[in-house]
């Protein structure tokens, strides 16, 4: 049986690991390489390495950071933050990165996607969403592009849905309501985009205790969780969360 | 040495280093001399099939007759899935054919692309999953899977809602749809059962 996955997910800024609270005040974590290779030992299933300069200069340290981390770690890692091209999305798998995730270059050039998807295969290429709560439609959310800073009038759902009918392997779906709060995953977005597509989801934004991953899992359905601050700063191990949520039924690789 | 095929698809850089890692000596490469000169060939890849075989071109004749020779090879995820006859991933494709088998969409109702760490079975007689106990999660990421009719290929399962090939062995052919470079510890034992399957059918020869 496939188990769920547990995915720690590095901010990586000027080659350090960040943490923010609502994509904003930055708080270091410690270096990418050896945070990396500390989750992959503890038992992470996978890992997401976000450039969040995704500046041209920042291009070139996230290539190197790829490189690094797949010398010293043995499990897959995504990595995403401003790629723009087929290139670039080639460059990073050749590097050593399972898969790579794409957001506002998605959204400004779908075909993106379906180019990727057909050279590398979908299993690669990950759609991130950054989505908010609409103000104007009740039950309904916006993607945000630019790192957040920018609403677009794009509904998530459909998005969504449109990802991956171009080739989009999977959905990394970060709330940004509930980013860096701890106080829990926004299910019914979970829900409303797991309903809607047929790829694997990995729900993000709002982990603070373990309650709220295994929420994700079976409110929201889940495949996957993403997390941050809980496990950065020592709340809890990946063990500890395995042990949890296999007591409760959760498949998980342990 | 063992050669990794280099040709063009991601992934290939992990296969090495994790080679590396357990100490071994590799060389990525797609020169014809270091296909003939090489004690075992590793097919890596991530790409589309279709983009593959197109991308292996010539060497696709030579690594199936060094294989057929005796010479030790594994295929990993697309490469291990050319080792059959055909896949209909973007259209219709020919493999190597080394394995009896055609490669085809996991099918409909559950999850796709079968992404994450799955448990699987591993028989007892075969050698490539040897060391690592009766049953072991590896990491898969795929959308199509190959369905073997070959009698003479011993075949590792996984369940996704079926029982799924996870793994093949045919003589000195061996594949696993999972990334043993990138299924931490259990992989790494893989690649060196690889690896010491290589250094002994060299002393041989």
């Amino acid at each position: 049986m496939l188990t769920r996955r547990i995915i720690p997910c590095l901010d990586v800024k000027d080659n350090r690991v960040v943490k923010g609270i609502n994509f904003l005040n930055l708080r270091d974590a410690g270096d990418p390489v050896e945070l990396g290779a500390r989750y992959s030992d503890m038992g992470a299933d996978e890992l997401v390495f976000l450039d969040i300069t995704a500046t041209i200069r920042s291009r070139k340290t996230i290539v190197e950071l790829v490189e690094k981390v797949a010398e010293n770690v043995f499990i897959p890692f995504t990595v995403g933050g401003g790629i723009q091209t087929v290139e670039q999305i080639d460059e990073l798998l050749r590097s050593g990165a399972e898969k790579v995730s794409v957001n506002t270059a998605a959204v400004a050039n779908p075909e993106l996607l379906s180019e990727s998807a057909q050279r590398f295969g979908n299993q690669c290429v990950v759609l991130a969403i950054d989505a908010r709560r609409s103000k104007e439609k009740p039950g309904k959310w916006q993607v945000c592009i630019k790192a957040g800073s920018e609403p677009t009038d794009i509904d998530v759902v459909e998005w969504a849905a449109k990802g991956e009918e171009l080739g989009a392997g999977e959905i990394l779906l970060t709330s940004m309501d509930a980013d860096g709060t701890k106080a829990g995953y926004d299910n019914e977005l979970n829900k409303a985009v797991t309903d809607a597509v047929n790829i694997p989801v990995i729900a993000s934004g709002g982990a603070g205790t373990l309650e709220h991953l295994y929420d994700a899992i079976v409110d929201g359905g889940a495949d996957a969780v993403l997390m941050a601050s809980i496990t950065h700063f020592g709340n809890y191990t990946i063990r500890n969360i395995k042990e949890y949520l296999r007591e409760k039924d959760i498949a998980v690789n342990l | 040495m063992i050669v990794v095929i280099d040709y063009n698809v991601g992934n290939v850089k992990s296969v090495c280093n994790a080679f590396r890692h357990i100490g071994c000596d590799v060389e990525l490469s797609c020169a014809p001399e270091a296909v003939e000169n090489a004690t075992g060939i590793v097919l890596p890849g991530v790409a589309a099939f279709g983009y593959a075989v197109s991308a292996l071109g010539a060497l696709a004749e030579q690594i199936k007759e060094v294989a057929l020779r005796g010479k030790p090879l594994l295929g990993i995820c697309v490469g291990y899935q050319m080792l059959f006859d055909t896949s209909s991933e973007y259209g219709q494709h020919n493999g190597l054919g080394l394995i009896e088998g055609s490669v085809v969409p996991i099918p409909a109702g559950r999850v796709i692309p079968h992404m994450g760490w799955n448990l699987v079975k591993l028989p007892e007689d075969m050698e490539l999953l040897a060391g690592i106990g009766s049953e072991k999660h590896f990491y898969f990421a795929h959308s199509f899977y190959a369905e073997t009719s070959d009698r003479h290929a011993k075949v590792a399962y996984t369940d996704y809602g079926f029982n799924m090939p996870a793994s093949v062995q045919k003589m000195n052919i061996y594949g696993t749809q999972f990334h043993p470079e990138k299924s931490g510890e259990a992989g790494l034992k893989i690649l060196q059962n690889f690896y010491d399957i290589c250094k002994r059918e060299a002393l041989t020869c």
